[in-house]
C-alpha cells in the first residue's frame, strides 16, 4: 500500500487535454460545483490557438481562503489524454499525484488509476468519462454531490433525458470512486469550506470588465472579435436586452471605434473591446477622439505581439502603444486593473473619466486576467454620478468654447437649441474648420490643459506594506495579485509593494513614493520594462531591477517569490561589513 | 421652412467658383426645407475631401471626422439617437476608396441614413489623382498613362448587396435632384444617392457639359422594385441613367433590431445606467 498523499488548504489541480474534447466542460462543471460547495477558487487557462487538438490546460486553485493568483506547482494532475500527460509531467514534483484512466494513459506507473471510461460505460454513456472525472474530484473533496448534479442538469439541458441521466449516474459513480480513494487512505484533500462562498459571485475577468462597463452606463458596444478581448463583448451581448445595450459587430476595428465615437457624440456611452492588432487599426480614431474631444472607452486585452504573436497567450506589451499611438498631441487616460474587483471598478470608472474629461480612456487587461475565474463576495453597485457631464445647449452654443480648465461644456445633438459641430480639422470655438494659426495655439493649449485636472483626479497607487520599506516592488495591471501573494510568502518587514491602477497620467505623488525606497523593483509581463521606463521618464527614478517575463505565460507566485528572495538576499548588507555601523 | 433658413452668412467657403458642390448644397437645402427638417434634428457626418466640407456651409449639427469614416460615425449616431435625421456625406474617393469596406457593410446593415456621394471622378483636395470612379484612359499627374482599372460602380455594388434605396442624379438637374433627395431622406433605411458633379479644376474631361450630355433620367417604365432590372440599368454606361434605380422596402429595420430600442425609441442620452438590471444579472452569477 503506497503512503497516503495528503494536500491541504490550498490545492493546485491541473487538468490537461485536447481542445474540443471536453476539457472546458470539465472545468466549468468542477469549478461551479466546488464554489457552490463553499471553496475559494482561482482558475486560469493556457491554451493553444486552435479549435480542436493541441494540448490545453486549466489550473484550478481550490482553497480554504480567498486566492487570486496562479501557482506554478501542480498538486493534482488530471490528464485527459496521453499528450496532456506528457506535456504537463515535467511540471510535477515528487509529491504530485496523477489521477487518470490507465486505459487512456500509458507509461505512468505512479498513476492513481480510476477507470473513467469503464465507469462511464456502466452509467450508459461512454462519452461521460469526463463527468466521472469531475465526480471523482468532488468525492475527494468530500462535500455533497448535489451542486454537480444541478450543474449537469443545466449544462446538458439541451440533450436527451437519457444522456442527462447517464451523466448524473456517471457523476455519482465517480463521486463514489473518489470517496473510496479517501476511505482506502490513498489520497486526502483537506479543505475547509466556507458557507458564505457558496453565495459569492463567480466571475471571469472578461465578465468583470463587461459588468463594470454596464455599471458605468455603457449602452453601446461596437467591436470586431479578437482574442482575448472578445469575452467582454460576448458578455455585453448576452445581457444586451436586459441592460439596454446596442451591440454591433463591426466590419473592422476602424468601423468599430468610429461607430463608438458617433455614439458618444450623440449621447451614448460607448465601448470598444479589442487586442493589440485591432487597437492598431483604431489609432487613427484615437487621434480623432483627441481632436474632436469626443469621449471614448477602449478595452485593450493584451496578448503577445508583435503582429499575430501568440494569439491565445498573455503579455503586458502594449503599454507604450496605448500611451503613444495616434498622431498628434492630445491627452488620454490609461487604466490597468490588477484584480477582478479592480477590473469591474476601473471599467466602470473609465466611462466616468472619459465623459468628464472628454478624452479617450484605455483600460489595459490581458489574457491571464480576462480568462481567470474566481469568486468574490460583492461588487460595488452604488451609483456613480454618471450624468451631468453633458449640457442642454442654448442657441448660441459653442462646442469648443475656450475654458479655463480646458473642458468645454459638451452638448449633444437633439438636446437643446444649439448646433453641435465637431471637426477633425483644427477648428474654431464653434467647431468649424479654421486655419487661424493663433487660434490653433489656443486650441492646442485648451486640449492639453485638461491634463492638469486629469492628473489631479488620477487614481492613487495602492501601497501594501510599510511606507518606508527599504525595498519597493511596483506593479501595474494583472501582475498585482501575484506579486501580492509572493510578498506575503516572503513576509519581510522591509519589503512593500505599490500597485498602479492608473498608469497615465501618473498621479502627482508618484515621484515622492518612488524616491523613498532604497531599492526599487518593477515587475512586468513584457520584455522591455515599459512601465519602468515610463516611471523613469516621469520621476527620474530608475528601477534597480526589472523582473520581466515574456514567454506568453503569466508569472507564478512561486517564481516571483524566488526571484524576489534572490534580490532581497543581494540587497541585504553583508553582516561583516555593516557591523561597524550597527549598535 | 425656406432653403435660406439653413444659410450660414459670411462663411468662408473653400470651393472653386463653379464647383458642383455649390449646386449640391443648394439641392440639399431645398430638399430639407421642403421636408421641414429643423437643423436641430439634422446631423451630417462627413469625412475628408471637398465634399465633406459641405456641412460646414449650412446650419446643421456636424461630425466632420476622418477620411472614409463617415458611414460608421453616422451609424453610431443613428443607433444612439433614432430621432435624429442622419446624413453621411462625402466624395467618391472618401466613400468608395478609403471608406469602401464601410460602404459595403453599411449597405448590409441598413441603418436609416442618407448617403450622399459627390461623384466627380477625381481627387480634388489632393490635386487631381484618379478616384475609384475615374473612367479608363483618364490621364492625371499620377496616372500619367491614363487610368487602366475598371471603375467602381457604386450602384451595381449596392444593388448586388440588396441595398434598400439606390439612386443617382446629376448636380446640374436641380428639380429632379431635389425630388430624389427628398425620397432618400424620407426612406426608412439606408439610401444611397450618387451625385454626378463636375470638378472644374482637376477634371477637364467629365465637365458639366459632359455629364449633361452623357446622362439621362430613367423613364416611368423603370420598375424600381425589380432588382434584376435595377441591376441591368445600373451597369449601363454612356449614356448613364439617372434616377431611383432600386428600392427594397422589405429590408429589416436596423434600429428595431437593436436591443435598447425594442418598444422604446428614446435616445440613449436620456437613459440612466440600469443598475437594477445589472444587480439581477450579478445575482445570477452567484448561483449556477
Amino acid at each position: 500500500m503506497p503512503p497516503i498523499r495528503e494536500f491541504s488548504e490550498d490545492i493546485a489541480l491541473v487538468i490537461g487535454g485536447e481542445a474540443g474534447r471536453g476539457i472546458q466542460t470539465v472545468e466549468q462543471l468542477l469549478t461551479i460545483a466546488l464554489k457552490l460547495s463553499g471553496y475559494h477558487i482561482f482558475a486560469t487557462k493556457e491554451y493553444m490557438s486552435r479549435i480542436r487538438g493541441g494540448s490545453n490546460s486549466t489550473q484550478i486553485r481550490i482553497a480554504s481562503r480567498p486566492v487570486s493568483a496562479g501557482l506554478g506547482r501542480i498538486d493534482l494532475l488530471l490528464p485527459l489524454d496521453q499528450k496532456a500527460l506528457e506535456r504537463l509531467r515535467p511540471g510535477l514534483r515528487p509529491e504530485s499525484v496523477i489521477l487518470g484512466d490507465a486505459e487512456v494513459l500509458s507509461g505512468a506507473e505512479d498513476l492513481i488509476h480510476i477507470p473513467f471510461g469503464q465507469l462511464a460505460e456502466q452509467a450508459g454513456e461512454r462519452r461521460a468519462a469526463n463527468t466521472v472525472a469531475v465526480g471523482v474530484l468532488l468525492g475527494l473533496v468530500g462535500q455533497g454531490l448535489e451542486p454537480l448534479l444541478a450543474a449537469l442538469e443545466q449544462q446538458f439541458a439541451d440533450l436527451d433525458r437519457s444522456v442527462i441521466d447517464a451523466n448524473l449516474k456517471a457523476a455519482r459513480s465517480g463521486f463514489e470512486a473518489g470517496r473510496n480513494l479517501v476511505g482506502e487512505g490513498r489520497l486526502a484533500l483537506c479543505l475547509q469550506p466556507t458557507a458564505a462562498v457558496a453565495n459569492d459571485l463567480f466571475l471571469t475577468g472578461s465578465e468583470a470588465v463587461a459588468y463594470g462597463a454596464i455599471a458605468g452606463g455603457c449602452n453601446f458596444v461596437s467591436s470586431y472579435p479578437m482574442s482575448p478581448a472578445t469575452g467582454a463583448l460576448l458578455v455585453l451581448a448576452r445581457h444586451a436586452r436586459e441592460c439596454g445595450i446596442v451591440v454591433e459587430q463591426a466590419e473592422d476595428e476602424i468601423a468599430a471605434s468610429n461607430m463608438a465615437l458617433g455614439a458618444w457624440y450623440a449621447g451614448a456611452r460607448a465601448l470598444v473591446t479589442t487586442s493589440g492588432g485591432g487597437f492598431d487599426l483604431m489609432t487613427e480614431s484615437l487621434s480623432l477622439a483627441g481632436m474632436t474631444e469626443t469621449p471614448l472607452v477602449i478595452h485593450l486585452g493584451q496578448r503577445p505581439g508583435p503582429a499575430t504573436g501568440l494569439p491565445t497567450r498573455t503579455e503586458q506589451g502594449d503599454l507604450e502603444m496605448a500611451l503613444y499611438s495616434g498622431h498628434g498631441e492630445y491627452p488620454r487616460i490609461l487604466l490597468a486593473p490588477g484584480s477582478h474587483e479592480q477590473a469591474f471598478a476601473l471599467s466602470r470608472q473609465a466611462f466616468d473619466l472619459a465623459d468628464r474629461f472628454q478624452v479617450p480612456v484605455i483600460v489595459l487587461t490581458d489574457q491571464y486576467l480576462l480568462d481567470a475565474l474566481t469568486n468574490l463576495p460583492a461588487l460595488d453597485l452604488e451609483p456613480l454620478p454618471v450624468t451631468g457631464y453633458t449640457i442642454e445647449t442654448g442657441a448660441d452654443y459653442r462646442r469648443y468654447a475656450i475654458a479655463e480648465d480646458g473642458i468645454s461644456p459638451r452638448g449633444i445633438p437633439g438636446r437643446g437649441q444649439g448646433l453641435v459641430c465637431v471637426d477633425s480639422d483644427e477648428h474654431d470655438e464653434d467647431g468649424h474648420i479654421s486655419e487661424d494659426l493663433a487660434l490653433r495655439i489656443r486650441m492646442v493649449d485648451k486640449r492639453l490643459r485638461k491634463l492638469v485636472a486629469m492628473t489631479e483626479a488620477a487614481l492613487p497607487p495602492e501601497l501594501d506594506g510599510h511606507p518606508h520599506a527599504d525595498t519597493l516592488v511596483v506593479t501595474w495591471g494583472s501582475t498585482c495579485q501575484i506579486v501580492r501573494e509572493a510578498l506575503r510568502r516572503l513576509h519581510e518587514h522591509d519589503l512593500a509593494m505599490l500597485h498602479f491602477p492608473q498608469i497615465y497620467p501618473l498621479p502627482k505623488q508618484t515621484g515622492d513614493l518612488l524616491a523613498r525606497p532604497r531599492h526599487l523593483i518593477v515587475v512586468e509581463n513584457n520584455a522591455t520594462g515599459q512601465f519602468a521606463g515610463l516611471l523613469q521618464r516621469h520621476t527620474g527614478r530608475r528601477a534597480d531591477h526589472r523582473i520581466l517575463k515574456y514567454d506568453g505565460l503569466p508569472f507564478t507566485v512561486e517564481e516571483l517569490t524566488k526571484t524576489l528572495r534572490g534580490l532581497l538576499d543581494r540587497y541585504r548588507p553583508d553582516p561583516m561589513e555593516c557591523c561597524d555601523e550597527c549598535d | 421652412m425656406n432653403a435660406t433658413d439653413y444659410d450660414r452668412p459670411g462663411v468662408d467657403m473653400a470651393w472653386c467658383p463653379g464647383c458642383g458642390n455649390f449646386a449640391i448644397l443648394k439641392i440639399l437645402k431645398q430638399a430639407l426645407a421642403e421636408l421641414d427638417i429643423p437643423p436641430q434634428r439634422l446631423v451630417v457626418a462627413s469625412g475628408i475631401g471637398q465634399a465633406p466640407k459641405t456641412p460646414h456651409y449650412f446650419q446643421t449639427h456636424l461630425f466632420n471626422g476622418l477620411h472614409g469614416r463617415a458611414l460608421p460615425v453616422a451609424t453610431g449616431i443613428k443607433a444612439a439617437n433614432p430621432e435624429l435625421l442622419v446624413i453621411a456625406q462625402g466624395g467618391d474617393g472618401d466613400m468608395y476608396g478609403e471608406g469602401g469596406n464601410h460602404f459595403l457593410h453599411t449597405v448590409r446593415r441598413n441603418p436609416d441614413l442618407t448617403h450622399l456621394v459627390h461623384n466627380n471622378m477625381v481627387y480634388g483636395l489632393t490635386k487631381g489623382q484618379a478616384s475609384p470612379t475615374s473612367l479608363p484612359g483618364f490621364v492625371t499627374p499620377l496616372q500619367t498613362e491614363g487610368v487602366f482599372q475598371e471603375p467602381f460602380n457604386p450602384l451595381a455594388a449596392a444593388i448586388a448587396l440588396n441595398a434598400s434605396f439606390v439612386a443617382r442624379t446629376f448636380a446640374g438637374a436641380f428639380e429632379e435632384s431635389v425630388a430624389i433627395f427628398k425620397q432618400a431622406l424620407t426612406h426608412p433605411g439606408y439610401a444611397l444617392v450618387d451625385i454626378f458633379q463636375p470638378c472644374v479644376t482637376f477634371n477637364r474631361v467629365n465637365t458639366f457639359q459632359w455629364f449633361k450630355e452623357h446622362s439621362y433620367f430613367l423613364g416611368d417604365n423603370h420598375n424600381a422594385e425589380d432588382r434584376a432590372q435595377a441591376f441591368q440599368r445600373a451597369i449601363e454606361s454612356d449614356p448613364w441613367p439617372l434616377g431611383i434605380f432600386y428600392r427594397n422596402p422589405a429590408r429589416a429595420d436596423y434600429i428595431g433590431h437593436l436591443a435598447p430600442f425594442d418598444g422604446d425609441r428614446r435616445p440613449l442620452h436620456s437613459r440612466r445606467p440600469n443598475l437594477e438590471a445589472l444587480a439581477r444579472v450579478l445575482q445570477g452569477k452567484r448561483a449556477l
